[in-house]
């Protein structure tokens, strides 16, 4: 699709926006790069759709820098900007049919009729829409406005392509097929993409990056693999994934629980001496006697059993009295190692599993 | 799972016959309570304009007769009161619009607050009687009025303008009568116009010009037919405004009406009149329908 025109590296940096004595945005800064994928990940009244609606030009900040390439946009007007956007609702004109919204950013460029036409019919059969132009926008499902909605914000070839939790209206079977089908696009399309959404599974499947923000502030930034793995702190390791935390203490760069030391993967991230020991309930293997002995063992009673389907999900209690749940896969070798409920438990965590992070910043 | 497939089929269609009667006793019995306001709809709608077109076909002597309909294509005065009807509601409603939308944009584009406050200027002179209304206008328009006055006193003019007893003091005083019937539901579209359509609009290039009459303008429309109808419908049968500003120079077909009853105790006429106002309302109507569709103006789509 990518004719004359090429993707653009966003540059945010020091962005604060405040609404009264909230701060919706607090000093934010992100490198985008040119073609990436990166996916604003937050709960809601987090920020992140604040910081969207800064890059389209809708909310002004207080101060701060916004660069699209080497231009500055911050004072630009949103319908110079230039950028792609696909709303929550979709925002489909409904005075329009498909073809006519499709068409309206191509008329507002003074682009030729045949070639308004032409570009129109591609763009739809990119989004697996050719031929239904002339559909009246009531007259679609939720998943294929979803799709009308994309193709309008990509057929003019915008070089920076904004996405406001555009999947959040559709059930959980034609989500997951569109997070799919976006990805693919992204692929094919010469577009920077940022992503918004709240929801965890859909950032780590889709980005290249995910920025992880909360209260107007940017948690980590990484990729989705080390996001999970290798959160820096509380609130990362909490919001993705499901944890339990356990407190440990740390010397010296040595992590204790309960006295015991753990194994590391390295040193903790932070230094300071109250920390949580981040537990993944598919992280945990459940242990045979004598087993295990260069992982972290947990040892406790199973409290309660749970059969999801796919797996097994129990909840352990501890020695100081916490409870902590496992997963274990419902294949026929664990389905044996899988204890009644009131059985003493023992559980190993490998070392490079095993995540010290510190309580929120 | 298949023995329960077997035992469903051991008994033929179980008691079809005696849900289907009870699905027509639902029926009868729901519709058995819209009578009574069938019966009032009934009463005070369709058996006096019944009665209104029985009695259109008879003279005074009480003979029937084509006669009163007869006299309106004949008649001079008849045709002239038939234009000024028209033309005074085409003006009146082409001014309430060049007011109203504005009007209604800018309230539509307020905070709630000040929204709210506008909302209750616009509405007032409902709770004000019409009489009085429009005697208010007729001290302010009048020759020696406050308007007149302050031109004068300002050294606008030398003359004191003829602003009432004519087609311009009808035509204001209806207009301010008219007017919150546009406005109240323009204003109602206006408001559920999605604010992200605009947003919508102006990501994909559109400049705040374009955006307003692309997009703003075109979903505003049904509010509009909405307001244009009623305000014009309103028009067409209006009395008490043109009796009193027109100062006799301005005959509306309510007023034809009067006289025919009043003056020459004519009820054949009288209602003839009624029945040609009904009819040509109902025409406007299913013209307006045609062309865009009231059923949408009605719901606000």
């Amino acid at each position: 699709m990518a004719a004359g025109s090429q993707s653009l590296p966003i540059t945010i940096s020091g962005v604060t926006k405040a609404y009264g004595a909230l701060k919706a945005l607090d000093d934010v800064s992100i490198d985008v790069a040119s073609r990436e994928f990166i996916t604003l990940l937050g709960p809601s009244g987090s920020g992140k759709t604040t910081l969207l609606m800064v890059l389209a030009g809708f909310v002004r900040p207080d101060y701060g820098s916004v660069k699209f390439g080497d231009e500055e946009v911050i004072t630009k007007p949103p319908h110079r900007r230039d950028v792609g956007m696909v709303f929550q609702n979709y925002a489909l004109f409904p005075h329009m049919n498909v073809f006519g919204n499709i068409a309206y950013p191509l008329k507002l460029r003074n682009v030729p009729r045949p070639d308004v036409e032409q570009r129109v019919e591609r763009a739809l059969d990119l989004v697996q829409l050719g031929g239904l132009g002339d559909r009246g926008v009531d007259q679609l499902s939720g998943g294929q406005r979803q799709r009308v909605a994309l193709a309008r914000a990509i057929v003019f070839e915008p070089r920076i392509l904004l996405m406001d939790e555009p999947l959040s209206a559709l059930d959980k079977k034609l989500r997951e097929q569109m997070q799919i089908e976006i990805k693919h696009l992204h692929e094919k399309l010469d577009m920077t993409i940022v992503y918004v959404t709240h929801d965890q599974r859909e950032a780590l499947t889709m980005s290249d990056r995910v920025a992880v923000i909360n209260h107007g502030r940017f948690m980590q930034i990484d990729e989705p693999k080390r996001l999970y793995g290798r959160p820096l702190n509380r609130f990362v390791a909490d919001f993705i994934g499901e944890s339990s935390f356990l407190p440990v203490s740390v010397q010296d760069g040595v992590a204790r629980l309960d006295g015991t030391e753990l194994k590391l993967d390295g040193r903790p991230a932070s230094d300071s001496e109250r920390q949580l020991l981040v537990v993944r309930p598919e992280k945990l293997e459940v242990l045979e006697n004598g087993q295990g002995g260069d992982l972290n063992c947990l040892t406790g009673t199973v409290s309660d059993l749970i059969f999801q389907g796919e797996s097994f999900l129990f909840y352990v209690k501890i020695a100081d009295g916490t409870v902590i749940a496992v997963r274990s896969p419902s294949r026929r070798e664990s389905i044996a190692a899988v204890p009644g409920v009131g059985e003493p438990i023992r559980l190993g965590l490998h070392p490079e599993d095993t995540i010290v992070v510190p309580e929120n910043p | 799972m298949s023995a329960i497939v077997e035992a469903r089929a051991s008994i033929p269609r179980e008691n079809a016959r005696g849900l289907e009667a009870d699905a027509r006793r639902e029926r009868i019995s729901m519709f058995s309570l819209c009578t009574p306001s069938l019966l009032v709809v009934a009463l005070i709608v369709f058996l006096p304009v019944g009665w209104l077109f029985w009695l259109s076909f008879f003279d005074p002597a009480g003979q029937p007769t084509l006669e009163n309909y007869a006299r309106m294509f004949d008649s001079r005065a008849y045709i002239k009161t038939f234009t000024m009807t028209f033309k005074v509601s085409f003006m009146v409603t082409g001014v309430c619009v060049l007011i109203g939308y504005p009007l209604a944009y800018l309230i539509s584009q307020l905070p709630a607050r000040a929204a709210g406050v506008c909302m209750v200027f616009v509405i007032l002179p409902f709770w004000t009687s019409l009489l009085v209304r429009t005697y208010a206008w007729l001290v302010l328009l009048q020759r020696k009025g406050i308007i007149n006055g302050w031109l004068i006193d300002l050294g606008i003019i030398d003359e004191p303008l003829r602003l009432v007893h004519n087609f311009t003091g009808t035509v204001i005083g209806m207009i301010h009568i008219l007017l919150p019937f546009l406005v109240l539901p323009l204003y109602a579209a206006m408001k559920s116009i999605d604010r992200d359509y605009l947003k919508a609009a102006s990501n994909l290039g559109a400049s705040p010009v374009r955006a307003f009459w692309q997009i703003f303008f075109p979903l505003s429309l049904p509010g509009l037919f909405a307001g244009v109808v009623l305000v014009f419908v309103l028009c067409l049968g209006f009395y008490v405004t043109p009796a009193l500003l027109g100062g006799g120079k301005v005959h509306m077909w309510a007023m034809r009406i009067e006289s025919s009853v009043n003056l020459y105790a004519n009820w054949g006429a009288a209602s003839a009149l009624g029945v040609v106002l009904l009819v040509v309302t109902l025409v406007l109507l299913w013209g307006l329908n045609r062309l865009f569709g009231l059923d949408r103006v009605y719901s606000g789509r």
